[in-house]
């Protein structure tokens, strides 16, 4: 059927301005936070209700129209990266939450709704959402759940997988199909098809609800930060830390170029002059965490570092978290130009992984900006560079590529929180074998036999 | 005479060369789960066992798959780690890998999540014989399908698996356990629930109905010091008055006994049938009133019933008008699976990838 046969039977669905044709409209929805990637669809449609967006899946099976969700794009591997022939289906409007029970500890809320929201919603009743991405206050949990976002409390509390119940979906071919529960313990019987869907990168369908648990807020935070004269010693704090048996909430590292950013963005009270600095959390039960966090800090002493501060306030602990998740945008003032890599490597090896990142990066004259979450191993290396300049998004690239590489050869992954999206599918061939791959492949087409749900993300393509 | 898997790598041939179907069985700790009805085969993965690599500072350890939980457990204390999911039936010769087919967790579950959220990755065989790895080893990863969650809960079903990584947690160094009795389920189960909702950090949180009273039982872990205050600041949390004591009081080696024999199911006569139901705590008045003749026991503050009766088809009334699932770990009723059931559209369209020929036994 034509292109109009299928605008026509959308606009049958949609009044004028929830159906985007107009090339000035669409623009808007060309690509994601990796800004790198572009393409135009032929339409976007913004569904209000979940019963639309189950009929724009049914029209665009029909029609054998490719489509794509998108929450609020805040994606950093294009995972939501507009297909030229296909459409886009904006969730930012089917944003209800629509129950949360604050006895039995969940929420169950649709695609739209924003990840922060949840926790706001909760609040009164002391409870919050875990899963904490730096985008949090405007990422949507569809996009949360597409791409098993994670956040700088992964180690203690997990990813957004540990943290849902119960999804409603609808799958490319247009059945709607419900799965988990909601008991804290609702993938209990039978298989775990949630934490299947989770991190399935939008390429079964579209979750329309999902019932997400929430905690109890902790009683207390302690915080502290110390810098360090490199980050190979601020590493080895980490692994004193650890070796202690303490289970701090985050860990995280950032370098000498990140942290100038971040201070010079929001003026976290980072000492300027360190070559690393570490920041360590604890949370639980005051009487617990009182204790825990005296031993912290006498091993943070005794690690060699240059300066200890101690946050003395909820206001002081604000401040440092504020530079921290805001230091990818922070990075800007640096850069005209920066590309976030997403590696994971054992937490051993990361003294070893920054050395390479550090030598890959005078190789290819690029400045390399490392925040990372260090409890998790999880790396992002900012890649510094100048679109302007010939070549030079190409030579980040494959410097990033080289960095990804590096992160399998460790015995790591390809991404801990970002997804693989269109940006590491490529890579996907150098973590799992074919025929890892090819039982991927299989799952998608029972789950999409057409094709046609959020195409050329994660899968490599053909001739990789 | 069962077929016996010495390698992970003989295993594809196995699958492929079967022509009926195939059930992989470990310890056969929980025999509800291996004795199946229809033509089947039985493999024994006994000889799959041994801990491959375990890097305590890494917090992650990879195993293949019918590495006896003991073992696990042992080696992860020598290094002052735990599962902290509780896994269960570890005295009765529980595996890895069937407990991650089964997705039994114990009272621990309250804490940090259940096996789900533990699992890292997994190598398996599937239905076609092809070895296939998911997930990974390290602590964070978003890289590909996670089939790794998705064979928690699994059953054997969609494949044999052969290898197994997991995250650990350093362990408490200290526990303390009391519990609180109380007149009715309904007040104890709003005692539960307050506490949950608090900032107060438990390790376990079950409820124990008996004849004429229900007991609510709190498990503390951490430094040792802080285990009194922090039992006393419950008590009063939960209105006791003054310096109120709690009913009993768990220390030491008394107290890891006492976990030992609820997570080996100790509390469960011989033989007969014992289900784990999980559930929201807001159904569970009107469940408890309906089997009020079985042997019971409610972990993580209401959200995993463990229910043993003889008679199940009463059991199997309640789930159904409650919309809730039974899965029988052990005894010898005929039924697997109780109650509503799983999500079986999405399930046959991953048993056509994972099994097409019906290797394994149906869902």
């Amino acid at each position: 059927m034509s292109t109009t046969a299928f605008l026509s039977a959308l606009s049958r669905i949609y009044p004028p301005d929830r159906l985007l044709t107009r090339p000035a409209q669409l623009i808007a929805y060309e690509s994601d936070a990796l800004t790198s990637f572009r393409a135009r669809p032929q339409a976007v449609v913004i569904p209000v209700t979940q019963d639309e967006v189950v009929e724009t899946v049914r029209l665009c099976n029909e029609h054998e129209v490719p489509f794509v969700a998108r929450g609020s794009g805040t994606s950093l591997s294009g995972g939501s990266l507009p297909v030229e022939n296909g459409i886009v289906i904006a969730l930012n409007r089917l944003n209800r939450i629509l129950h949360l029970d604050p006895e039995q500890r969940f929420a169950v809320v649709e695609a739209g709704v924003i990840n922060l929201q949840i926790s706001q919603a909760a609040a009164p009743y002391g409870l919050y959402y875990a899963p904490d991405p730096s985008s949090q206050p405007i990422c949507t949990i569809g996009g949360n759940v597409a791409f098993n976002s994670g956040g700088a409390h992964c180690l203690k509390y997990g990813m957004t997988s540990n943290h849902i119940l119960s999804m409603k979906v609808v799958l490319a071919d247009g059945e709607v199909v419900r799965f988990g529960s909601r008991s804290l313990e609702g993938v209990g019987v039978g298989p775990d098809l949630v934490g299947l869907f989770v991190g399935s990168e939008g390429l079964f369908g579209i979750a329309l609800e999902m019932t997400v648990r929430l905690l109890p807020r902790p009683e207390s935070f302690r915080t502290v930060m110390a810098a360090y004269r490199d980050l190979e010693s601020a590493g080895n704090a980490v692994a004193s830390v650890v070796g202690a048996g303490l289970l701090p909430a985050a860990i995280e590292i950032m370098d000498t170029l990140a942290m100038r950013a971040a201070e010079a963005a929001v003026g976290a009270g980072y000492p300027q002059e360190a070559r690393a600095m570490l920041i360590v959390e604890l949370d639980g039960e005051a009487e617990q965490v009182d204790r825990e966090f005296e031993e912290l800090v006498d091993l943070i002493q005794a690690s060699g570092a240059e300066q200890v501060i101690v946050a003395q306030t909820d206001e002081e602990r604000a401040r440092i978290w504020q530079g921290r998740k805001g230091a990818f945008s922070a990075v800007g003032r640096l850069s005209p130009d920066y590309v976030v890599q997403d590696g994971v490597v054992p937490r051993g090896r990361l003294g070893q992984a920054l050395a390479e990142i550090d030598r890959l990066g005078r190789e290819y004259g690029l400045d390399v900006a490392n925040v990372f979450h260090a409890g998790d191993g999880n790396l992002h290396p900012l890649i510094l560079f100048d679109g302007s300049v010939e070549g030079a998004l190409e030579r980040a690239e494959e410097l990033a590529g080289k960095i990804l590489k590096m992160c399998v050869d460790l015995g790591g992954s390809l991404t801990g929180e970002h997804g693989i999206g269109v940006e590491k599918r490529d890579y996907m061939s150098y973590m799992f074998s074919p025929v890892d791959l090819e039982v991927m492949a299989e799952l998608r087409q029972v789950m999409d036999p057409k094709g046609l749900a959020n195409p050329g993300k994660m899968l490599p393509t053909a001739g990789h | 005479m069962p077929i016996a898997a010495h390698h992970p790598a003989e295993i594809p041939d196995i699958v492929r060369s079967t022509t009926g179907r195939l059930l992989p069985v470990g310890g056969g700790s929980k025999p509800a789960l291996t004795r199946v009805h229809e033509e089947c085969e039985q493999l024994d993965m006994r000889r799959l066992s041994g801990i491959l690599e375990y890097e305590p500072e890494e917090y992650t350890f990879t195993a293949l798959a019918n590495t006896p939980l003991q073992e696990i457990e042992t080696e992860l204390a020598a290094h002052g780690q735990y599962l902290p999911f509780d896994p269960v039936l570890t005295g009765a010769g529980a595996t890895l890998g069937g407990t991650v087919a089964a997705n039994s967790a114990g009272a621990g579950r309250f804490r940090y999540g259940g096996v789900r959220d533990f699992i890292l990755g997994i190598r398996f065989v599937d239905g076609r014989g092809r070895l296939v790895r998911s997930g990974g080893k390290v602590v964070k990863n978003a890289a590909g399908f996670d089939l790794a969650k998705f064979m928690v809960g699994s059953l054997g079903r969609f494949g044999i698996l052969t290898e197994v990584s997991f995250k650990v947690f350093p362990r408490p160094r200290a526990f303390l356990s009391f519990a609180q009795r109380y007149d009715s389920l309904a007040d104890a189960l709003a005692q539960a629930t307050r506490l949950a909702c608090s900032p107060l950090e438990l390790q376990a949180l079950d409820l124990v109905p008996d004849s004429d009273e229900v007991l609510l039982v709190a498990r503390l872990g951490g430094p040792a010091a802080s285990l009194g205050a922090r039992m006393d600041r419950i008590l009063r949390f939960l209105g006791e008055q003054g310096n109120a004591r709690a009913d009993f009081v768990w220390e030491g080696e008394e107290e890891a006994a006492y976990w030992r024999q609820v997570n080996e199911f100790a509390w469960v006569p011989d033989g007969m049938p014992l289900f784990k139901v999980p559930l929201n705590p807001a159904c569970l008045p009107a469940l408890d009133e309906r089997i009020s003749h079985t042997h019971r026991r409610y972990m993580a503050a209401g959200n995993l019933a463990w229910i043993a009766g003889d008679d199940v088809a009463t059991l199997e009334h309640a789930l159904n008008d409650l919309g809730l699932t039974g899965l029988q770990l052990l005894g010898r009723s005929e039924q697997l699976i109780i109650g509503t059931g799983l999500a079986y559209p999405v399930l046959r369209r991953v048993k056509q990838v994972l099994d097409p020929d019906g290797k394994f036994p149906e869902v």
